[in-house]
Parts: structure tokens; C-alpha cells; sequence
């Protein structure tokens, strides 16, 4: 496989590092001098100097081969976005994927196509949600191109909904139910599924909806 | 008509005092607060300090109801990812990118965004200017 990798900061260096190790062929872009200087001892002619927002120099990296896949992995997300975009409408190089700094940004990359895409933030975070039990909500999964997401809820006794039907709630729109687990046992939710505390619930939802099905479950 | 400057150097200053002049009610976005010294003693348009990229910075400064959009911050890339958030997320129909580079300038012109290359424009210029000097006869100049 043909990889090309634009940013030779830690990320960069160390996936290209790995993939020479599976015998994939690699071409590293780094830009700036004294990391280039760095990598260039170890990567040698692996590495290559220069802007990779830079047609020329993508075309130097071989970008008209094409390569099998862009990884655009620099500190900078407008940078990547470019580089992501360039690689595949220019070029045609079939896979992208793309690192996110700021996931602030993460609905930026989404607008424009490019994904996946990979942000250290917000994995982080989803392990924080799933590891400190004081977060009631917790994100399991993100489906971005159907724009929904998967989380769960823990019902407790104060929560508003224990004791109630599942169609007796007033779910916000865009939301439902998916599952209820009671005593190590998952059950589908249909309407007249009775919430009880203990319950986690899985639900889906449109990213955004869950303060309103936090007040709806939970109260909080 | 409502316009958007994000980035307020030299360029975007100036296209904001010159439109503002022509009646259009301007709202300027920089990162740095000092570049509202660019804009003079007493600008009556509206200026916020914070990242063009920003969608809440974008949201305040009332994206969504501009006529037009200009994207003059130092960065190429900065400005073509503006450029098409405006476009794609806040549907704005006039939308002006300042991109250095022409290579990327024509890459984006060809996909639908507005762009303009100072280089470019440099280029041909000084091109247009070297050729005039070519065919002037010489010994016409008279010290």
C-alpha cells in the first residue's frame, strides 16, 4: 500500500514509523525546518520537505500515482481540510482520513465531506463520560453521516420517568428509545415499557437533542 | 446590504471602510482586537474579536442574513475553509475568498467559490509591464 502523510509532528512520525514497520511505502510531508531536518536522519528519502496545502508539493510526494490513502495529520485543521479535499477531488486519491485538533471544528470537516476523521478531544472525552459515573448521559456512538448518535441513560430513583411508560414521555423530536437493560437484561423499548430506576437506556437521537432528553428522563 | 469582513489587515479594513462609504452596513471579525485601529476613530459598523472558523462568533455577528461575505485573513486555507462554510452551511450567494496561492485559487474557483489571487493579479500585472518596456524604442527617454 502507497501512504502519503502530511504533518511530521509526534502523530505524523510515529504512524509513518509504524507503517514502514508493516512494509507499507510511505512518504512523509513536514514543513517546517528543524522537524524536517530531524525526521530526514531517520526517514531519509521517506521524508520530504514542504507546504502539503502546496500543489507542487503533493505532486513531488507522487499524489498522480495515486496513493491508496492521504493521511492528513497536521496541527492545523484548515490545513487538513485542505489537504483531504485536494487529495480527493484533485487527485483522486480514494481514501482520506483526516485528524481534527479543535473538535470544534468537527462540523466543518463534516460539511465538506472528508472523513472519517479522528479528534484526540473528543476521544478523551467520550472516556471521561463513560468512566466518571457522575455523567448521566454518556455518548457510545456517533453514526455522522446519518447525523444521529447513540447514548445512554442511567434512570434513577428521582429521575421523572421512572414508573412511567415509554409513550407517556414526552421525548423531544428527533429522539426514541431504542433499549432498556434491567438486571443484566436488554429489552427492546416499545411503548409500553414501564422505565424503572436501575434502568440504562439506549437511545438515538440528532446530536444536539440532549440536554431536552436529559430533561425529559432525568430531570437535570 | 449586509456584509461579512473576517480578517481585518490591510485588505479587509479597507474593503470595509469602502463599502461602508457606499451605504452597505459592515460587520468585521478579527482574531486580534488591536485591527480595530485599521478602521479608524470612530467605526459606526459593528466589529467582534474572534476566530472566523468560529461557528458562535459567526452566529453572533448574524452570518445568516449577510448579502455578502468576504474572506481576508492571512491564511489560504483559513479562507477557503470560510469561504465554503459560508456557501454550504449559511447558504451566502455572494462569497469572496482571498487566496495567495493561484494553484489553490483555480482549484476552488473551478468548484464554485469565489476567489480572488493577489499573486495572480501581481503576476500578470507586472507581466503587462515588462512587455510595455520591451517595445518602447529606445533613446526616447529624455533625462
Amino acid at each position: 500500500m502507497y501512504v502519503v502523510i502530511a504533518g511530521g509532528g509526534k502523530v505524523g512520525a510515529n504512524v509513518a514509523r509504524s507503517l514502514m514497520r508493516l512494509g507499507h511505502e510511505v512518504t512523509l510531508i513536514e514543513q517546517r525546518r528543524d522537524r524536517f531536518e530531524h525526521l530526514e536522519d531517520e526517514f531519509e528519502h521517506q521524508v520530504q520537505r514542504g507546504d502539503a496545502t502546496e500543489l507542487f508539493v503533493l505532486e513531488r510526494a507522487g499524489m498522480a500515482r495515486p496513493p491508496d490513502i492521504m493521511l492528513a495529520l497536521t496541527g492545523d485543521d484548515e490545513d487538513n481540510m485542505v489537504i483531504c479535499q485536494l487529495a480527493k477531488e484533485r487527485y483522486g486519491v480514494p481514501k482520506v482520513i483526516a485528524r481534527v485538533n479543535d473538535p470544534r471544528n468537527q462540523a466543518h470537516f463534516d460539511l465538506l465531506g472528508i472523513s472519517p476523521t479522528i479528534c484526540a478531544t473528543s476521544s478523551i472525552m467520550a472516556l471521561v463520560e463513560h468512566e466518571v459515573p457522575e455523567h448521566d448521559l454518556i455518548h457510545l456512538l456517533e453514526l455522522r453521516k446519518e447525523n444521529l448518535e447513540i447514548v445512554e441513560v442511567q434512570i434513577d430513583r428521582d429521575s421523572p420517568s421512572a414508573g412511567k411508560r415509554v409513550e407517556g414521555l414526552k421525548l423531544p423530536e428527533g429522539s426514541r428509545l431504542i433499549s432498556v437493560m434491567r438486571d443484566g437484561k436488554a429489552e427492546i423499548a416499545v411503548g409500553s415499557t414501564t422505565l424503572e430506576a436501575g434502568d440504562q437506556v439506549l437511545a438515538i437521537l440528532e446530536p444536539g437533542k440532549e440536554d431536552e432528553l436529559r430533561r425529559v428522563l432525568l430531570r437535570r | 446590504m449586509k456584509a461579512l469582513i473576517i480578517g481585518c489587515g490591510r485588505v479587509g479594513s479597507t474593503i470595509a471602510l469602502q463599502l461602508l462609504k457606499e451605504g452597505w452596513e459592515v460587520t468585521v471579525i478579527d482574531e486580534n482586537e488591536d485591527a480595530l485601529s485599521r478602521l479608524g476613530e470612530n467605526w459606526p459598523g459593528t466589529f467582534l474579536v474572534g476566530h472566523g472558523m468560529d461557528t458562535d462568533v459567526l452566529r453572533e455577528a448574524g452570518v445568516e442574513d449577510m448579502d455578502a461575505l468576504v474572506a481576508s485573513t492571512d491564511g489560504d486555507n483559513t479562507n477557503i475553509v470560510i469561504g465554503q462554510v459560508a456557501q454550504k452551511r449559511f447558504g451566502i450567494q455572494c462569497v469572496v475568498a482571498r487566496i495567495l496561492d493561484p494553484a489553490r485559487a483555480d482549484f476552488y474557483a473551478a468548484r464554485g467559490l469565489q476567489t480572488v489571487s493577489p499573486t495572480k493579479t501581481a503576476i500578470d500585472t507586472l507581466m503587462e509591464a515588462v512587455r510595455a518596456c520591451e517595445v518602447r524604442p529606445v533613446g526616447t527617454l529624455s533625462l
